[in-house]
């Protein structure tokens, strides 16, 4: 087992521990079952739910999860034959607007700062992912070229300390306007990169001079001002408060040290930056360590840290995401799966899937993991609770627009279950043919059949009268249908066209045998009417059914008075079948005159 | 005019403009929202532009203001405005309730509520569509009941039990005294009230596929003229009138259609949405027809869709 990074956070559950000794637990897909027991048969009454993640349930947050679903997915669909400098600039602007969506919601939430008290404490989490965010978007992806890292890096700073700034700017820039003017010109690329450097050493050293020969010692704070810009960096440590990070310290300090930094030296000024500004005794907090790790180009450990601080894997997943996209993450997979990116976006997603509403949004980051998103899907698509057919419909569509046949089979199976349990038989049958499910059409005509042995009458006539093709999903459905319309022919004293229709459902076997008896008995008062209506060949059908039906084995669970029955059954249809014979031969041999 | 999207807290299920007295010649600004899929689901009143105040062209460059919502049991399954002050919905949980605003819009309340309007014998079952027509009002639910309900009155007026043997999706008036209701398994069935029986007293279905139907609409001025959108995306315009089929059959949407709308002052003008995330736009040429298409694109599924009246 791997090491733990940190020291893990303990929860309190209220009111768990008083009556037992022992906690057991159980983890879910987003909150874990906690149980109290003292290993006897009486358990506790109470289960626990403790949440993983309590981020998600915040309505303002949630506004940063939509808003930012549907940055990504903008994101993934950035084709890939675009010219690499074209795509820079896109994952710039995409950069962009994750960050101005962070901002959106903090301001919200600072609007609302008092209303909730986990609202602060959100405000300061966004605040230090938007700055880690903006440092990673200045250094990773909007890689600028050597000699403009600093100015992206100072405009990276003053976005975050943007009070703090207007102040020391005011004192640096009071007495010497002149100089600061032709320094700040440089990286426009109006001239090179060396010739800028050359041109700086010059101002540097004059500086220095200015310092050595006291010409500012009339004046302390003139004085004190000179040190700054040579870049002492006593002095600049003296201005702690006014900086009051030390990565605006180390900022400070590289613009007049090493205003033409790259890339590749940028960490060891940032270590050292850090140690001085916060002494021997202060040790760095998680925020500072991510970004130094940010400073010294390590990846990696920018997001494992970030994983590891926060609660909710947002950041995380959308910033690898777009890391990725770019390019810089090494393609190693992990010895769990997928790739890094493809791990954090599944985590996230999973997470996004046990909140009750947000979980059509976790589709579409599914559907962009290409290795095990449509499994994780396919999982956890099935547990959607299912309250109203109106959700049960939207997520159906989920699942046949990604032809998961089987989520939508169980899944109508399950609304068609629970509409049989309530006598819904229209719904059911609605449901199983959306599946087209025939199994289900059978049970459900079943169920049709036994109200009609028990009732001695059709129930949901309109739906029977109105079965349309969807019949013939299943051999008993459609027998149902047409069952139900010999009665009506019957009722409507269509008498030849019903007694067609009876005889066929026999020969054709589209009746099952059970039912046969039924049938034989329905014909029995077309067999008694005065006129003739089962012809000669009819009728000698009608008896070789008889018979057939006869022929086979007793059922032995008859009692001795079922038995009688249907020997009486047998008796009165032999007879009303001879009968009819009789008259139809005479019916057929007499010539009309 | 490019749409507005402002994102808010929840999902939207319904949306309805709050009608105006006819006497104003102004358009309506003020609306309502329902949510679902909530813990905790709430109606909301929003109004566009500054009260009184919109651009020349009446079109609203705002977003849409909160200005008072209440809590909501349940899903909101249908909403609709009964008169100015009043607001109707169908809930998941088979009650319908009845709000009430206050005529400055700063508060929203719950007049009334029928529990349990629809249910089986030992379970709740949603409501799933509310029409009114001043004082009366209907709700059909996923338990197959048509039930008929006076405003003022706390006692249900009339139940036609088992009405159907499927899910009723909506409903809607034809006449003060008939209704139409559309079920999932693609049956309209028009019921006449001023009949004991509780039978319906027309069915009428397309030949071919038993495709459920999930949303009807009456023409504002034709009350035999009907337009219902189900589960394929088809749009029928049917005349009630005349037998089974319907004059007009458009491949609409390549998904559930949700709703759809006669433009309630310009009825050759018709509106539809889908779960295939497109509001569609549809004109008929003069005769019954319909055929040029105008397609507005939306980001997310629309459930709803609600155009206001524009004054003449």
């Amino acid at each position: 087992m791997e090491e733990v990074d940190v020291e893990p956070s303990t929860t309190l559950i209220p009111s768990a521990g008083f009556h037992r000794k022992h906690l057991g637990f159980e983890w879910g897909p987003g909150d874990l079952l906690v149980y109290e027991t003292n290993y006897k048969l009486q358990g506790s009454p109470f289960v626990h739910i403790v949440r993983r993640d309590e981020d998600i349930c915040s309505p303002i947050l949630r506004k940063l999860f939509n808003e930012s679903h549907l940055i990504f997915v903008g994101l993934q669909k950035i084709k890939e034959d675009i010219p690499s400098k074209n795509k820079k600039s896109q994952f710039v602007s995409i950069s962009k607007n994750y960050r101005s969506v962070i901002r959106a919601c903090m301001e919200e939430l600072q609007q609302n700062a008092g209303k909730r008290s986990h609202d602060t404490h959100h405000v300061s989490i966004l605040l230090a992912i938007e700055l880690i965010w903006n440092l990673c978007e200045v250094l990773f992806i909007d890689t600028a070229p050597a000699g403009s890292l600093l100015l992206h890096l100072l405009d990276w700073v003053r976005l975050h300390k943007s009070d703090v700034d207007a102040r020391a700017r005011e004192v640096l820039q009071s007495d010497s306007p002149a100089q600061h003017q032709s320094y700040w010109d440089v990286p426009t690329g109006t001239q090179t990169l060396t010739e800028f450097e050359v041109k700086w050493r010059h101002w540097h050293e004059e500086c220095d001079r200015c310092l050595q020969e006291n010409t500012f010692a009339s004046n302390r704070h003139l004085e004190t001002i000179c040190k700054i810009l040579v870049g002492d960096e006593d002095t600049l440590l003296e201005q702690k408060e006014l900086l009051s990070t030390w990565y605006h310290f180390l900022v400070t300090r590289l613009l007049f040290t090493h205003p033409t930094i790259k890339p590749p030296d940028l960490h060891y000024y940032a270590q050292s930056s850090m140690n001085m500004f916060l002494g021997p005794r202060a040790s760095p907090e998680p925020l500072d360590i991510i970004l130094l790790s940010a400073f010294e180009f390590d990846l990696h450990q920018v997001i494992k840290d970030c994983s590891i601080a926060l609660n909710n894997w947002w950041f995380v997943a959308h910033l690898t995401d777009l890391l990725d996209h770019c390019k810089l993450l090494q393609s190693h997979n992990l010895h769990f799966g997928s790739n890094l990116r493809e791990f954090l976006v599944l985590e996230y997603a999973s997470g996004l899937f046990t909140h009750h509403s947000l979980w059509q949004l976790a589709v579409d980051y599914f559907d962009h993991c290409p290795e095990f998103g449509r499994v994780y899907l396919e999982l956890q698509i099935e547990r959607v609770p299912l309250d109203t057919e109106r959700k049960a419909i939207k997520v159906l569509r989920i699942c046949e627009d990604r032809q998961m046949s089987e989520q939508v089979r169980s899944i109508c199976k399950i609304m068609a279950k629970r509409a049989l349990r309530n006598n819904r038989l229209g719904s059911a049958l609605s449901w199983s043919i959306r599946a087209k499910d025939a199994a289900f059409a059978t049970l459900i005509s079943e169920r049709f059949l036994q109200d009609y042995s028990n009732k001695g009458s059709f129930t949901d006539l309109d739906l029977l009268d109105n079965l349309g093709p969807a019949m013939l999903l299943s051999d008993r459905l459609t027998f149902l249908g047409k069952y139900r319309e010999f009665h009506r022919l019957y009722g409507e004293k269509r008498f030849s066209e019903a007694a067609r229709l009876l005889l066929s459902l026999m020969t054709a076997k589209i009746a099952p045998r059970s039912l046969w008896m039924t049938l034989l008995t329905d014909a029995l008062p077309l067999l008694e009417q005065k006129e003739v209506i089962f012809s000669v060949d009819q009728t000698y059908e009608l008896m070789s059914c008889l018979e057939e039906l006869n022929s086979g084995t007793k059922d032995s669970n008859l009692t001795d008075q079922d038995e009688d029955i249907e020997s009486t059954k047998t008796e009165l249809l032999r007879l009303a079948l001879a009968r009819n014979l009789t008259m139809a031969i005479v019916k057929e041999g007499t010539i009309e005159t | 005019m490019d749409p507005i999207a402002k994102y808010i807290s929840q999902k939207i299920s319904k949306t309805r403009w709050r009608p105006i007295s006819p006497a104003l010649l102004q358009q309506p600004e003020v609306f309502a929202t329902g949510s679902w899929d909530n813990e905790n689901n709430s109606v909301s009143i929003w109004s566009v532009g500054e009260h009184g105040v919109s651009n020349t062209d009446g079109e609203f460059d705002e977003e849409p203001q909160l200005l008072c919502a209440s809590q909501h049991d349940g899903d909101v399954m249908d909403l609709q405005f009964l008169d100015q002050d009043r607001l109707v919905s169908a809930s998941s949980s088979g009650a319908v309730m009845i709000f009430k605003l206050q005529p400055d819009c700063q508060a929203l309340s719950l007049a009334h509520v029928w529990e349990r309007a629809h249910r089986y014998s030992c379970d709740n079952t949603p409501c799933t569509a509310v029409v009114c027509r001043s004082p009366e009002l209907v709700s059909v639910g996923e338990d197959g009941r048509v039930t008929l309900y006076k405003a003022d009155q706390t006692e249900v007026v009339r139940v036609i039990e088992n009405a159907d043997s499927s899910t009723i999706h909506a409903v809607t008036f034809l006449r003060t005294t008939e209704v139409l209701t559309v079920n999932s398994i693609g049956q309209l069935k028009m019921w006449d009230f001023r009949q004991q029986s509780d039978s319906p007293a027309q069915i009428l279905s397309l030949t071919g596929d038993r495709v459920p139907l999930h949303c009807v609409d009456k023409h504002p001025n034709q009350q035999h003229i009907v337009a219902t959108g189900g589960q394929d995306g088809m749009l029928c315009i049917w005349d009630v009138r005349q037998g089974n089929t319907p004059f007009s059959l458009i491949e609409a949407h390549s998904a559930e259609m949700w709703e759809v709308h006669f433009h309630p002052s310009n009825p050759s003008h018709l509106f539809t949405c889908s779960e295939d995330g497109s509001l569609l736009h549809w004109e008929t040429t003069s005769g019954s027809d319909m055929s040029t298409l105008l397609q507005i694109p939306v980001a997310a599924q629309p459930d709803t869709v609600c155009q206001q009246p524009r004054c003449a």
